[in-house]
């Protein structure tokens, strides 16, 4: 058992590499896959000293779900953001910085969060406080900074917080 | 049929070059720094994406094949975006921006970008570091 996991220091990152291969390759065949796998086998072995923590998945399959909304963001954010940047006058608009307190923990998790942060509705994540307990957000345009931060903790700091922690 | 596809691609393809177009007009049209980078990381986005989807759209219904590797566009274009956006935030805030006129970070003293080797003596002598397993 031991061996496997020294062997496999990442299972996850050795899937999702495999799965990364395949994808580029753009054609199906045994060949590939047996070339990815050898990849996703290479790739996580070598790079272990820079990556000694393996992040912890309690509910992998919320991943689904949390892309699924934030896809449906994205579409919604370019919209949003469009429409400011085409019909609103910069003096109507308010834009504002938004501190965010984190329950997050994680690396990952928090990494994700501003990561998502950045792609959705107006909002822009630019910095962490210095012990990590902070996100700094930019808004485009937030006349309310109480209700951008909430919705934020709610829709998305949640959902991570079932799959990460 | 035919005609039908061509011209999904083809509002695809239109809807990008839209979207595209409003991203670049963003950084010319909104009046700071901080707001000017909103408009690249996301009308561009789906300009990005709307071409990738017509390219599958249109492997699929003409040269028949089922093509996914635009997939990975999309992907790698999402884990990017954010990140550059993130450096150059933090370039803004190294070069323009003060401890004083930062807002409040929350519970602790600063934002990471403002942190001096001063302060990351102060903490680690502050704190006992975690014991190592």
């Amino acid at each position: 058992m031991k061996l496997i996991w020294r062997l496999f220091p990442h299972p996850f990152l050795t899937l999702l590499l495999t799965l990364t291969w395949l994808l580029m390759v753009n054609r199906w065949s045994l060949n590939s896959l047996v070339f990815g796998f050898l990849l996703g086998v290479v790739i996580p072995f070598v790079t272990q000293p820079f990556w000694p923590n393996r992040p912890n998945l309690r509910r992998p399959f919320k991943i689904a779900e949390y892309i699924l909304v934030v896809l449906l963001d994205i579409v919604q954010a370019n919209i949003i953001v469009a429409r400011i940047v085409l019909f609103k006058p910069n003096a109507d608009r308010r834009p504002n910085w938004i501190t965010i307190p984190l329950d997050l923990k994680t690396p990952e998790a928090i990494t994700a969060l501003a990561g998502t942060i950045t792609m959705t509705p107006g909002t822009l994540s630019a910095d962490v406080s210095d012990e990590g307990h902070a996100l700094l957000v930019h808004c485009l345009d937030a006349p309310n900074p109480d209700a951008v931060r909430d919705e934020i903790k709610q829709r998305y700091e949640r959902r991570l917080m079932e799959i990460f922690e | 049929m035919e005609t039908l596809f061509e011209f999904l691609v083809a509002a695809f393809l239109v809807t990008a070059g839209i979207f595209g177009i409003v991203g670049s007009f963003g950084l010319i049209k909104l009046n700071d720094q901080m707001s000017r980078l909103h408009a690249p990381t996301k009308a561009t986005t789906l300009g990005v994406g709307g071409v990738l989807l017509a390219s599958m759209l249109h492997a699929a219904a003409f040269e028949k094949y089922f093509s996914y590797h635009e997939l990975m566009i999309t992907l790698f274009l999402f884990l990017t975006a954010p990140i550059t956006a993130n450096f150059i935030a933090k370039v803004h805030i190294h070069r323009q921006e003060t401890r004083d006129t930062m807002p409040e970070a929350g519970g602790d003293d600063h934002w990471a970008t403002h942190d001096t080797p001063e302060d990351e003596e102060r903490r680690s002598a502050e704190q006992t570091p975690p014991a190592e397993d």
